[in-house]
């Protein structure tokens, strides 16, 4: 099983009857698991602000719920989650964070674990997928032991291996009996003085309770060595120091002190294994005991038993070093509508300021296009800022470029700043009509939930209107004559404008473009306009001419358009 | 029995995540301790991905680390150089004999290295393969990983039946009979 569907076999088995999420690498799998069975409701949110709220609701309410997220979608949430601190639940309610160590699919590296030490939230942290699923049934049970939300943290190698998983019965608790109780849940100042309190104390009992935890345990062995670990850390311990004593933490906030200040004791040496920020670390030398950290083990990216070799051991290994190759990083796929967008604005030397999403590849070569990648949504509200700083001519080389799925996220909110504010730029919403870098999730714009069923697709063209928009133009993606035309109007004109490129995206399922092509090399001039968008199924040969990989090209038909010459040609239907 | 670590490396999009899914399929069937590391993401988008699987009596880390693997399974010539460091002295590699292009070179930030299997092969047990051209004979260009799979299956140690058994449950319902095709066209390649 993979980390992730363990963690929504053990939400479902501990009887979690609402689950809300927005998609993001490494969480989505959870979600997209968890829909499956069929007695839990699972929805996407909007937003992972929206998708907590959401969860808070139902847990009020007095049943079991859950809300899932990528590290950087609980910067989002953090509003929510600070308050729901204070207040506590009524049944149990489980945040899952997916951190990204090594940074495989994101914009930074952060760590829940200091953002849960701030919002004074018990973070649990499983090493296997064994454990993803226990840990998450246990951290229900401690959620309305404690009077708290629970943080599962988990991270990209453990959301995305699998191991093997035994399997319990679901065991749905009686929902809790609502009661009113505004001194708990109206967060007002008077409540939350009392609140506050009450969080110190609670964070100080699961401290010194850590102890008895069965997630938090000692594996007692050589005592030259000890090694405090958590996580999929733990797995790179075993491999190196099968002998060394471990305190394996399953709780990794609060820190169950005495137990921490025991194991010191009985080794001679304390070493801290944690993969990104040195919060275990940091919290260890406070008490004032000496130990091995971060100056032996990198902040940045995922560990490996190799790294442990080469930090504890000092082994140096015989390896063969890597052969100096080619890097092939991602990029655009054959016959991918953001790429004929992006091949417009490189032809009118247009500056794109951009968002998160598969179209953040726009700013690497031979596109470079995009110029700012920030967080989600911040592409419209970035533009805004340098046309408030430098004026309405500075921004007519300027667009801001946002997927459907990122627009219904948080970019509706920076695009009314825009009307309140009297902006004159020119925003690109790059419509595919899905989610598509996590894997093709459905949103509010889509018309189908999560488990599939129809729904209202909300309107973007009329939602844009409806804000006081007054020029929104649907472009169809692949039209770059008209397309180029619309740019370069709509930049020019000193009023906001919304231009809606429509194509879905070339990987959704029945989506199949029509345009079959084929190149005509008697009449091509090796001028290499059609490599120039970097499209991956078209290679020049060694005479010049160009192929065309016939197993890779999706059928876009942007070669064609861009030739001149008519050296690419549709194969006749 | 000592773990065993297979890499299934190649270009984001040839379907390194279900081969992964086939072999620890296999682990599972025989009855091993199993863990798979998957890609998932942003790096997928026709990036260079790999996928680990990792077999024996009880398997601690899901990764295999430069020096250990006992097969490097390769979709792509570049890609089996590129991970080549991974293999163990005595390690085989299975490769897919393609040239996919990566950005930097069709942009002209470098150059495609050539002689990669000679020179492979001058350290390296290496069973080359031109998959796609046996794929496209079979009709279906897609099926190309799983005749590098069939030529896979000749070093290693699971049955031929028990490989057809854990395709059959693994591939979509509607390709098992292409994808079965495709194995055994590769199992005598």
């Amino acid at each position: 099983m993979l980390g992730n569907e363990a963690i929504a076999r053990g939400a479902w088995e501990a009887g979690v009857k609402v689950s809300s999420a927005y998609p993001g690498t490494p969480s989505t799998e959870i979600s997209e698991s968890l829909v499956q069975y069929d007695d839990v409701y699972a929805e996407w949110a909007p937003n992972e602000k929206v998708a907590t709220e959401v969860a808070i609701g139902a847990c009020i309410s007095g049943v079991r719920s859950m809300c899932c997220m990528k590290h950087v979608g609980v910067n989002v949430a953090s509003d929510p989650l600070y308050t729901m601190s204070y207040g506590g639940v009524n049944a149990g309610m489980v945040l899952v964070a997916a951190d990204d160590p090594g940074l495989y699919s994101s914009q930074n590296e952060q760590d829940t674990r200091a953002v849960a030490r701030a919002a004074h939230v018990p973070v649990l942290q499983p090493s296997d997928s064994q454990e993803a699923k226990d840990f998450m049934k246990y951290a229900f049970e401690l959620s309305e032991r404690y009077d708290t939300p629970v943080i599962l943290r988990t991270t990209t190698r453990l959301s995305h291996s699998q191991g093997l998983v035994a399997l319990e019965e679901r065991k749905v608790p009686e929902d809790r009996p609502y009661e009113r109780n505004p001194a708990k849940f109206v967060m007002m100042p008077n409540n939350a003085k009392g609140r506050h309190l009450f969080v110190e104390q609670r964070e100080l009992e699961m401290a010194k309770d850590g102890a008895a935890m069965p997630i938090n345990r000692i594996e007692a062995g050589d005592t030259k060595i000890g090694i405090i670990t958590a996580g999929i850390e733990y797995q790179y311990v075993k491999e190196v120091l099968p002998n060394a004593s471990i305190l394996k933490l399953g709780l990794v906030n609060p820190l169950p002190k005495q137990m921490i200040l025991d194991f010191a004791a009985m080794v001679d040496e304390l070493y801290i294994v944690e993969e990104l920020d040195p919060i275990i670390e940091e919290q260890v030398r406070s008490w004032g005991i000496p130990c091995y950290g971060k100056e032996l083990l990198t902040v940045q990216g995922e560990y490996s038993a190799n790294l442990l070799r080469k930090a504890f051991l000092h082994q140096e290994m015989d390896l063969e070093k890597p052969a100096d190759v080619p890097a092939r990083p991602p990029i655009l796929c054959p016959g991918c509508p953001h790429r004929s967008v992006y091949s417009v604005l490189k032809k009118l030397g247009i500056h794109a300021a951009g968002d998160i999403g598969c179209y953040t590849l726009g700013a690497v070569a031979p596109l470079n296009v995009v110029d700012t990648t920030i967080c989600m949504g911040a592409s419209i509200s970035t533009l805004h800022g340098m046309e408030k700083a430098k004026g309405k001519d500075y921004i007519k080389k300027w667009v801001a470029v946002i997927g459907d799925s990122t627009f219904m996220h948080t970019g509706i909110n920076s695009l009314m700043n825009m009307v309140y504010n009297q902006a004159t730029g020119t925003v690109i919403i790059l419509d595919n009509s899905t989610t598509g870098m996590t894997g093709h999730q459905d949103h509010a714009a889509t018309g189908k939930t999560l488990k599939g069923e129809p729904t209202y697709a909300i309107n973007i063209y009329q939602l844009c209107k409806a804000i006081g928009i007054e020029h929104v133009i649907e472009v169809n993606a692949f039209d770059i004559r008209t397309l180029e035309q619309v740019v370069k109007e709509e930049t020019q004109r000193e009023e906001i404008s919304v231009i809606i490129t429509k194509s879905p995206c070339v990987l959704l399922k029945g989506n199949v473009y029509p345009n079959k092509c084929v190149p005509i090399p008697e009449k091509c001039k090796k001028c290499g306009m059609c490599l120039r968008p970097g499209c991956p199924a078209l290679t020049k040969q060694e005479n010049g001419t160009i192929a065309i990989d016939e197993t890779m090209c999706n059928a876009c038909g942007l070669c064609k358009q861009l030739c001149n010459f008519g050296a690419i040609e549709e194969v006749a239907k | 029995m000592e773990t065993k670590n297979i890499m299934i490396v190649g270009v984001g999009g040839q379907g390194t995540l279900l081969t992964s899914r086939i072999l620890g399929g296999l682990a599972l069937h025989a009855n091993y301790d199993v863990k798979l590391s998957e890609v998932h993401g942003m790096a997928q988008r026709g990036g260079s991905v790999v996928t680990y699987v990792r077999y024996g009596e009880s398997v601690a880390e899901p990764i295999v680390e430069e020096g250990q693997a006992d097969v490097l399974i390769a979709f792509e010539r570049l890609e089996a150089k590129r991970y080549a460091h991974f293999l163990k002295k005595d390690g085989v590699i299975i490769v897919n004999d393609q040239r996919m292009d990566p950005i930097t070179v069709v942009t002209g930030a470098a150059e495609y290295p050539e002689g990669i299997i000679e020179e492979l092969s001058a350290s390296h047990k290496v069973y080359a393969v031109d998959a796609m051209a046996e794929a496209k004979k079979l009709g279906n260009a897609k099926v190309f990983n799983i005749i590098v799979l069939g030529v896979a299956a000749q070093h290693m140690d699971y049955s031929k039946e028990d490989w057809r058994t854990v395709i059959k449950h693994t591939v979509p319902p509607k390709t098992v009979e292409v994808n079965l095709q495709a194995f055994e066209r590769g199992y005598v390649l």
